[in-house]
């Protein structure tokens, strides 16, 4: 039960790492000071959240490795996110569009496990929801925006819409973790949320005149057990553990 | 502080009774710590002296967003990576408040950005320098944002309303910035021998930046008199510096690090340290445009607001589209 519980938490907390790394290199670059402020609004939430999954997730695991040690000190192997959060940024339509189909899942996952029967997965989830509810309310009113704007935001963001939303249904492969911590209530199995997103993401694609492609996840594997990820993620980490792992062993 | 060498255009300080009636109302409103508000009568000079120290300051706050940001991808742990980018985040706030306040003097938000990418508005000369270690991160909040302070305290008193406004609430939130800028540097200081040589190499090469933030020497700020005459600058360039090498000084000492500048001494009888000035050379040169991060900074101005305009256009174009959709179904 532990090593299933570890193994969820680390795919909710890099989920949030690995996206917020993303949102954070927007820093600066947006198209509009209020996207600026958005973005790292957004970033900081994201990584607020990641503090507290990994945190727990290594009082789980209960070998006395810390929240950094987990995101600064592990390998691409032993990530458990989705590989839509490791894609480049692409342009703004595509962040963004990227940001609405995880939020519209993170919402729905957070209001779910609100009810854990693990009492820290449910504090957890009430402070995260009330944060994702917003990020999904901003993120879906700028893709519908984009979508329905002029032709060629309209292009970008059907362009951004087929690289993306194959990678979005990766959300919903499941395996015999997921089953465990389903069985225990502890978080629910992703395929019960999978209709319901499907529904939603369905119609803010349809408001924003947009056209949902014909798409499955191609990945045999995934980054949610950790047998595929993206080239990307190497790059990622190069990065955000370049001090850590340059400077071992310092306080900072 | 974000605002140096802003010209003034004023025709050198008029006496009370050189003035008209309506200048003369003004200036003993100004006399009298009233403050002047958007739909007041103001001198041309004024409104355009403003427009240009409050454009530049905002320029500052949003260009200052890149060396920063340069960090937020390799800050070292969780934590510090939150801080640095609420940081951040306020900055570009800073930034809207006082687009803002300049807003209120009849120009726009998008002139200003044309201005600054055009290379007719300038930002703070400090942001043309890079951040190249961890430790400039700290350096840069405790005595980049250090100084700002210095000089955005006195601003809060400043003639005009919505700049006053601006800067109170600007300041609530500069002080954090600077402590947590002392705070990267109490550990690195502190830490392992990487981590000190980091801190007193970013001390190095930060120190005369920042002296630089006041501006030039009083002798040589042309644009000073008529400026303090209208409030919208409070004390000399000279006076603040002395007064942020006063501060700062002990501090470095606390850290044990040492200021880079030999001739650095304390001077009992006017109750300050004496120091050496920056190269103003050197300062000219950054202004100019040829400072160690101008060409990068500028660009990646240029490209955010390049790229960025097709986003702009659609939000635009949606916005009205519902806008007629709502006045159609009225």
């Amino acid at each position: 039960m532990a090593d299933a519980l570890f193994e969820s938490l680390l795919r909710l907390g890099d989920n949030a790492l690995i996206l917020g790394h993303r949102v954070s290199e927007w820093c600066g670059h947006a198209p509009v000071l209020e996207e600026d402020i958005a973005l790292a609004n957004t970033a900081l939430d994201l990584l607020g959240q990641t503090n507290l999954w990994l945190e727990y997730a290594g009082e789980v695991e209960g070998k006395g490795r810390s929240a950094d040690d987990l995101a600064f000190l592990r390998d691409a192997w032993d990530f458990r996110n989705v590989l839509l959060v490791e894609l480049p940024n692409g342009d703004f339509g595509q962040t963004i569009l990227r940001q609405y189909l995880y939020d519209q899942f993170n919402l729905m996952n957070l209001e779910a496990l609100k009810g854990s029967t693990d009492t820290r997965v449910s504090e957890i989830a009430e402070k995260a929801a009330k944060e994702a509810a917003y990020h999904v309310e901003r993120s879906r009113g700028t893709v519908v925006g984009l979508g329905d704007g002029t032709e060629e935001s309209h292009r970008r963001m059907q362009d951004a819409l087929n690289i993306l939303y194959p990678y979005a249904l990766e959300l919903f492969i499941t395996d015999e973790v997921d089953a465990e911590m389903a069985k225990a209530g502890i978080i629910p199995d992703p395929k019960s949320l999978e209709d319901t997103y499907l529904a939603a993401v369905g119609a803010t694609i349809s408001e924003a005149t947009l056209e949902l492609p014909q798409a499955h996840f191609g990945h045999r594997g995934s980054g949610r057990d950790g047998r595929m990820h993206t080239e990307h993620l190497g790059h990622i980490l190069t990065q955000m553990q370049w001090l850590q792992r340059a400077y071992p062993g310092q306080s900072w | 502080m974000y605002a140096q060498m802003v010209k003034s255009t004023g025709t050198g300080v008029k006496s009370l009774d050189e003035m008209e009636p309506e200048e003369r109302a003004f200036q003993e409103k100004v006399d009298a710590d009233i403050r002047i508000e958007a739909r007041d009568w103001m001198p041309e000079g004024y409104r355009k002296t403003l427009i240009r120290q409050i454009g530049q300051h905002a320029h500052s706050e949003i260009v200052g967003q890149l060396p920063e940001g340069n960090w937020i991808t390799r800050a070292p742990t969780l934590e510090r990576k939150m801080i640095l980018l609420a940081k951040v985040q306020d900055e570009a706030g800073h930034g809207l408040y006082l687009y803002s306040a300049a807003e209120t003097l009849g120009v726009t938000r998008d002139e200003m950005t044309e201005m600054l990418l055009s290379g007719k508005m300038k930002y703070s000369s400090i942001f043309n320098y890079p951040t190249l270690t961890w430790a400039d991160i700290g350096a840069v909040g405790w005595l980049v944002d250090g100084a700002a302070i210095m000089n955005q305290v006195p601003l809060q008193r400043t003639s005009y309303g919505p700049y006053s406004r601006a800067m109170i609430r600007i300041c609530k939130e500069e002080s954090f910035h600077q402590r947590q800028g002392y705070d990267i540097m109490m550990k690195m200081a502190k830490g392992s021998e990487a981590q000190k040589r980091m801190a007193q190499d970013a001390l190095n090469r930060f120190w005369y930046p920042s002296l630089m933030m006041f501006g030039p020497s009083d002798a040589n700020s042309v644009h000073s008199e008529q400026s303090m005459a209208w409030k919208i600058k409070i004390n000399s360039n000279d006076e603040l510096r002395r007064k942020f090498v006063d501060q700062t000084v002990p501090q470095a000492e606390y850290l044990g690090l040492t200021v880079p500048d030999d001739t650095l001494a304390w001077n009992e009888e006017k109750g300050g340290y004496d120091f050496a000035e920056p190269d103003w050379d050197e300062f000219f040169d950054v202004l100019k445009g040829a400072g160690p991060a101008n060409h990068d900074r500028l660009e990646a101005r240029k490209t955010a607001w390049d790229d960025g305009a097709w986003v702009r256009d659609g939000l635009t174009a949606h916005a009205e589209k519902k806008r007629t959709a709502k006045v159609a179904a009225e």
